[in-house]
């Protein structure tokens, strides 16, 4: 457990884990808790978002994120609609926003968006009025991800505080490094960067952590050692020398395993190269928290959806109160009632 | 804040809410006591070990959070974090008795039924309150109430505390 103690969320958009404080992800973590509680059950359904309509707008390609935000809302009985930008009328021109107020239009409560640009998901929380939830924009922020990683390692270790986590990889062009980073220096535990230099610039020190070229020089001391996709989608060939010479210096391989601490963690946010970041028999092994983040993944963002629906519903119920005493007016003692 | 019982009187209530549940289930036959958090866990807690003093031995206790199945959250939501619904027995067939601090709009009841009903079919389900203060907006009675108070305003709570979750054991009234 982390000392800080939760703090009750009032954001009715999750954005980034940059701007959350050690409380409010707490507080996330902690009603997480409760959501898995429910899946559990025989009947995997409570009422909480009953009538309600998530619509998951997605820019990029993705299956676990959409899937587990699609169960998610469903296991809180809300509507879900699916948008893929492929074959709408993105491809003929319409814009981000125009889209979202489109969708909004039709009274969307909730959206999850996935969008190539870093910095999507503020802009469009700035132009609709239902709540945004950033599910990954550019190399910015997965904020779910991170939040999902986080709650592994708490109930892997039973704390996050003082624990050395890795993160191995292509750092430079991971949303998911970047929330890890943010939600675990938050938390306390210290986060140490492995990757080449061309894919982990010498500025991630100025965020909080420890930047290291040589994956072997920290193998041995980390608690928990989070592998990252190689996005071959994002990088440059200039960036990346080849697979093997990859694989070769930072890949998750069975003699660099044998180096690892006894009780070390292993995860991976998917999807995985086997045999290129990491080796299947490791993925696949005693270590291996990879499926608990998966199953995790749909607790957190059912308290995610949860949180920011009753966040924005107090704002309305607020905005509707202070709309209510300006048009109060005194009514005549003897008004009539018509029949 | 006014005070309407003390310890004595939370202990002399929930002695008597013991005696009226035993004479209304046999000892020998399964009941599962779930209590609502907060106070309603602390509660069907004291409820049911009275019980098993009195030799009854096939009691299963459980906990439910009825956040999610409320109709009036976020406005009256609780202040603290949603905790995980703990019900690691069997419904199905078995008597159950639900177990509340204060019975008021009847909305709590009607939310833990709701919940109750996605966990199994019990045979019967019977509500124990300490306090029954009226201002009932459901159609929802109690079966063993300790303590009766007519005619308290809306605008005014009557509480529950108990010494595990509040330091002391007492039944006040205050303004809301």
């Amino acid at each position: 457990m982390s000392k800080t103690a939760p703090q009750p969320w009032t954001r009715k958009h999750l954005l980034a884990l940059e701007e959350l404080s050690a409380g409010e992800i707490n507080y996330v973590l902690e009603t997480a808790r409760s959501f898995a509680e429910v899946s559990t059950r025989s009947i995997k359904k409570v009422p909480a978002l009953r009538g309600r309509v998530v619509v998951n707008l997605f820019f990029e390609d993705s299956t676990r994120t959409r899937t587990s935000f699609s169960l998610a809302a469903s296991r809180l009985s809300a509507d879900v609609i699916d948008f893929s930008a492929r074959g709408s009328s993105v491809s003929k021109g319409e814009t981000l926003i125009d889209t979202a107020r489109n969708i909004e239009a039709m009274g969307v409560d909730i959206i999850v968006l996935r969008h190539p640009a870093a910095g999507a998901a503020h802009l469009l929380s700035r132009h609709v009025r239902c709540s945004v939830i950033n599910a990954g924009d550019g190399a910015h922020e997965h904020p779910t991800q991170g939040l999902l990683d986080i709650y592994t390692i708490r109930q892997h270790f039973g704390r996050v505080e003082g624990l050395k986590v890795a993160i191995v990889g292509d750092i430079a062009n991971s949303r998911v490094a970047r929330s890890n980073l943010w939600g675990l220096r938050k938390l306390g535990a210290e986060v140490i960067l492995v990757g080449p230099p061309t894919l982990l610039p010498r500025a991630f020190e100025r965020l909080g952590a420890r930047v290291v070229h040589n994956f072997d020089e920290v193998i041995g001391e980390v608690d928990v050692i989070n592998m990252l996709r190689v996005q071959f989608e994002r990088i440059q060939s200039s960036q990346f020398p080849s697979v093997g010479e990859f694989t070769g210096l930072f890949g998750l391989t069975r003699e660099r395993f044998r180096r690892c601490k006894k009780d070390v963690f292993i995860m991976h946010p998917g999807p995985m190269n086997r045999g290129i970041e990491i080796c299947s028999e490791i993925a696949d092994g005693p270590h291996s928290g990879i499926l608990t983040q998966v199953s995790n993944g749909l607790a957190i963002r059912m308290a995610v959806l949860y949180l920011v629906s009753q966040a924005c519903e107090r704002e309305r119920a607020a905005g509707e109160a202070a709309a209510a005493v300006r048009h109060e007016r005194p009514r005549p003692a003897d008004r009539k009632h018509h029949p | 804040m006014q005070r309407f019982h003390d310890e004595t009187g939370v202990r002399k209530g929930v002695e008597a809410l013991a005696a009226d549940i035993a004479a209304a289930f046999a000892p020998d036959a399964p009941l599962n006591i779930i209590g609502i958090r907060t106070r309603g866990e602390v509660l069907a807690q004291r409820i049911a070990s009275l019980l098993q003093q009195r030799g009854y031995s096939k009691i299963a206790r459980g906990v439910l959070d009825i956040t999610f199945y409320r109709d009036d959250f976020p406005k009256n939501g609780p202040g603290r974090a949603i905790l995980p619904t703990e019900l690691n027995l069997e419904l199905d067939d078995k008597p159950l008795l639900l177990v509340d601090d204060v019975l008021f709009t009847g909305r709590s009841t009607r939310a833990a039924l709701n919940a109750l009903i996605d966990f199994g079919r019990p045979s019967v389900i019977r509500l124990a309150v300490l306090v029954d203060r009226g201002g009932r907006e459901l159609p929802i009675a109690a079966d063993f109430v300790a303590y009766t108070m007519k005619d308290v305003p809306p605008s005014y709570r009557v509480s529950v505390h108990f010494v595990e979750t509040d330091g002391a054991d007492e039944i006040v009234i205050e303004p809301r």
